[in-house]
């Protein structure tokens, strides 16, 4: 299904065909970039990949050490005393905060988790977990020496990841249903009024 | 100044860029839009985050 969207106030003439809007919103999610450049918009496939894959990967960096493993900001765990709530707006970006969720579910089935990446926290004795899962995490280091050992930069991952995700939502919508048009501002007028001018002046 | 080279708001910055571009593609379609939207959003964060840093620190100095 191709969708055309009219050209908003901002002057530019152009149609936003929306190609498939549906599939352009999966692949929007699966991979930052993916729906606009599946429908065309090169571009703004570029600047979305680049912008929102650049601030989840350097939020990766911030929460991890080669001793750590990498990525311990994004985990995914829901077991009663151990919900980790920004994991539902890390999941915003997709196929990149999946690991997290492959290595909770290999944990929660008493597997160890494959490696150090993205995998859950030992948990800690406050937390509600069968001894299998309690034994699969046995070797991961547990929340506090992640906060004790990464400092502020823990936290400072969470947040990186977190609105990596979070811009995604903005990115799929994007994918959807074309730009949202903004209202007129000052600069936007000026042009308006440039551009008619030239027009009239065309026309005569 | 060594403080302020230091200072863990610099961790904002890439953040507030990378916040404002998103937010003005999803307003626009041609890149020259985009960049100017982002800009002007941009520079309201920063703006904002300045009046409230005066704030905070205006606090400090009646303390």
């Amino acid at each position: 299904m191709a969708v055309s969207k009219e050209p908003s106030h901002t002057g530019e003439d152009q149609t936003v065909e929306l190609r498939d809007p549906m599939m352009a919103a999966l692949l929007a999610w699966l991979v930052p970039g993916l729906g606009h450049y599946y429908q065309g918009r090169t571009a703004k496939a570029i600047l979305f990949f680049v912008c929102i894959m650049g601030t989840f990967l350097y939020g990766l960096y911030l929460g991890g050490s080669n001793e750590l493993g990498w990525g311990r900001a994004v985990y995914a765990s829901w077991h009663p005393g151990g919900r980790r709530l920004p994991y539902l707006c890390q999941i915003g970006i997709g196929l990149p905060a999946m690991p997290a969720l492959v290595q909770a579910v290999r944990a929660s089935k008493g597997e160890k988790p494959w490696s150090r990446f993205m995998a859950p926290p030992r948990p800690d004795f406050t937390e509600e977990v069968s001894d299998s899962v309690r034994g699969a995490l046995a070797d991961q280091p547990s929340l506090d020496e992640l906060n004790r050992r990464l400092h502020r930069f823990f936290e400072f991952a969470t947040v990186y990841t977190m609105v990596a995700g979070l811009l995604n939502v903005l990115a799929i919508y994007d994918a959807w249903g074309g730009p949202v048009s903004p209202e007129k501002d000052e600069d936007d007028e000026e042009e308006d009024g440039e551009r008619d001018e030239e027009k009239a002046a065309a026309k005569s | 100044m060594e403080s302020l080279l230091t200072n863990d708001l610099w961790f904002a910055l890439p953040l507030v860029i990378a916040v404002s571009l998103v937010y003005a593609a999803t307003r626009h379609e041609s890149m020259r839009a985009i960049l100017r939207h982002a800009t002007r959003i941009g520079t309201w964060i920063v703006g904002f985050m300045v009046v409230v840093f005066l704030v905070l620190e205006l606090g400090i100095w009646y303390q």
